[in-house]
């Protein structure tokens, strides 16, 4: 079996989480290679061969064209898998290429059990295995579901490439996060809110609660959204990656994209009404509770201790 | 300008899941339905389009059993100007890229300027159909779109990356977009929308189901297993205040 890993390369530089394509090429036997559209003066540590197309006169970001590049790549090498991160990068490109090679797509692979895919369904409210029926098959990897003990080594053995294909549009560059206000990402205790507060009055029962144990409050996506929690206090794959000691999720669910800013905290309590939210994967104490009930008697007897 | 919005009709993720007979899918029946939530997102963007550039006519497709004309309706209350429902009952079932197929069928001889998608479907979340239906169509696809404008027959659009950061890119019509959350607000239909909107055109056609076939098989599916040692704590909720609190006092030092 071979396995052709793409990886990443944005603002001048290689996306690391590279190494994440090499820890599930880990666990297949197989023989992997690797796809880049980037720069000789940043390389990936791998052993292997790695096919560079040149970002100078590529583009980091240009559908058509590095669908072209990568295309070309498969001709000659013959992968029986295409290998993406699920990500503005992978989920953009894999379908181009799976459309082109007539074969299955399977997206945002979270593990693999008995060698098949497995990828989660309704918010990861449940799980799928899944069977490829075509020759190729074109996956993307749930970000941060495979990973590595230790940083990756190696020297890659690098082959250019060249494509005449053009472009059919255009990045212009990049707008940077917006920095500004409370760094969450600096808090030991951080309450957050998540579409189960209701309403935008009922952030004040996440803030207290915040206040009453030292900490800072934040949101996740949707709140962020309508406007009830500041975007700075955005927790996920889009806001901040926080690591607190201790991590309170208020009517969260606990969406992948939430999972991944948060699940590294020391300690994590979930408040949920909703005993089945996948929050429950990572939290350490769930309460089966309505918050708008439960967070204020919780303040009450924090501030009166 | 001639604009198809692609939506889907989800059960609200806060149901109590079943998995159905087969045990290739979650079980339909005792489900609260409503519009995919990033669908809404380009209903509005394709809304708030025609209210800037006046002289455009809004289509809005779906794909399933006749239950999905209620959702629909709502994208007709918010402002689309037709519906086109695909009848197909196994629409549940079916993979990307037949979904992807059966709006490449449909839309391959309409022209039309702009197609609005939702970047992912909330059920099966495979962030794959609009890319495809592009592909199919060839015409330029750019992807997670958190901002959007045109001019003078300019598409410019935001691309949402890892992290917080936005690529800005541009393109000309035509062209096919699929939206993230967050993109604009959307609108809650109005009475008086709700009732014209049930004037509207909502044609319903049968897909040429020929060529469609699966690449795929679902071996299994399941509930995922909770990872042990988290503690769960239900009852009376003074109680539950005093057990979290001793918990935290226990295992962490924030209490101290």
């Amino acid at each position: 079996m071979k396995t052709l890993l793409v990886a990443e390369f944005r603002e001048g530089k290689l996306r690391v989480k590279y190494s994440q394509l090499l820890a599930f090429a880990k666990e297949l036997p197989t023989e992997a290679s690797m796809f880049l559209v980037g720069s000789t003066s940043d390389l990936p540590q791998f052993d292997g061969t790695l096919y560079l197309a040149d970002v100078a006169k590529y583009g980091e970001y240009n559908p058509t064209v590095h669908k072209q590049l990568l295309l070309d790549v498969i001709a000659k090498e013959q992968p029986d898998r295409i290998v993406f991160h699920h990500s503005s990068y992978g989920w953009d490109l894999a379908p181009r290429i799976a459309v082109a090679l007539k074969a299955a797509q399977i997206s945002e692979v979270m593990a693999l059990a008995d060698g098949e895919p497995v990828v989660p369904v309704c918010n990861a409210k449940l799980r799928r295995k899944i069977k490829s029926q075509t020759a190729r098959t074109v996956l993307t990897l749930q970000a941060g579901a495979f990973g590595m003990e230790e940083d990756p080594v190696g020297t890659p053995t690098v082959v250019p490439i060249d494509t005449e294909a053009c472009k059919k549009v255009e990045c212009k560059g990049y707008e940077a996060a917006r920095i500004e206000g409370v760094d969450l990402t600096k808090s030991e205790i951080i309450v957050s809110a998540g579409r189960g507060v209701g309403k935008p009055e009922n952030i004040a029962m996440v803030q207290a609660l915040a206040k009453a144990l030292g900490g800072e409050y934040g949101g996740s996506r949707p709140v962020v959204d309508a406007g009830w929690v500041e975007h700075d206090r955005q927790v996920g794959t889009t806001g901040r990656t926080v690591t607190p000691k201790l991590y309170v999720a208020c009517g969260i669910s606990g969406a992948i994209q939430h999972l991944a800013g948060m699940k590294k905290s020391d300690f994590i309590v979930a408040i949920n009404t909703d005993k089945d939210a996948p929050i429950g994967e990572v939290a350490d104490v769930f309460v089966v509770a309505d918050l708008k009930q439960f967070l204020p008697i919780l303040t009450e007897k924090l501030q009166s201790r | 300008m001639n604009i198809l919005i692609c939506i889907k009709q989800v059960p609200d993720m806060e149901s109590k899941f079943k998995i159905n007979n087969e045990g290739s899918w979650y079980d339909r029946a005792d489900l609260a339905w409503r519009m995919n939530e990033y669908d809404e997102y380009a209903v509005e963007q394709a809304v708030r389009l025609k209210e800037q550039v006046g002289d455009a006519d809004l289509t809005v497709l779906c794909i399933g059993p006749d239950q999905v004309k209620e959702t629909m309706k709502k994208a007709l209350a918010m402002g689309c100007d037709r519906g086109v429902h695909v009848a197909d009952n196994d629409a549940y079932q079916r993979e990307p890229i037949e979904i992807a197929s059966m709006i490449a069928d449909f839309a391959k001889t309409k022209n039309f300027d702009i197609i609005f998608t939702g970047m992912q479907s909330q059920d099966r979340g495979s962030a794959q159909v609009g890319v495809m239906v592009a592909e199919l169509l060839g015409i330029p696809a750019i992807t997670t779109i958190v901002g959007f404008a045109f001019e003078n027959g300019a598409v410019q659009v935001k691309r949402e990356l890892e992290g917080g950061g936005k690529a800005l890119v541009n393109t000309t019509t035509p062209v096919l977009l699929t939206c993230q959350l967050g993109l604009n607000t959307p609108r809650y239909p109005t009475l008086p929308n709700i009732m014209k909107a049930k004037k509207k055109e909502l044609l319903t056609i049968a897909p040429d189901l020929s060529g469609l076939g699966a690449r795929q098989e679902t071996t299994a599916f399941y509930f995922p297993e909770r990872k042990g040692g988290g503690i769960v704590l239900e009852g009376e909720l003074p109680e539950l205040a005093e057990k979290l609190i001793h918990l935290l006092k226990e295992k962490t030092g924030v209490l101290a």
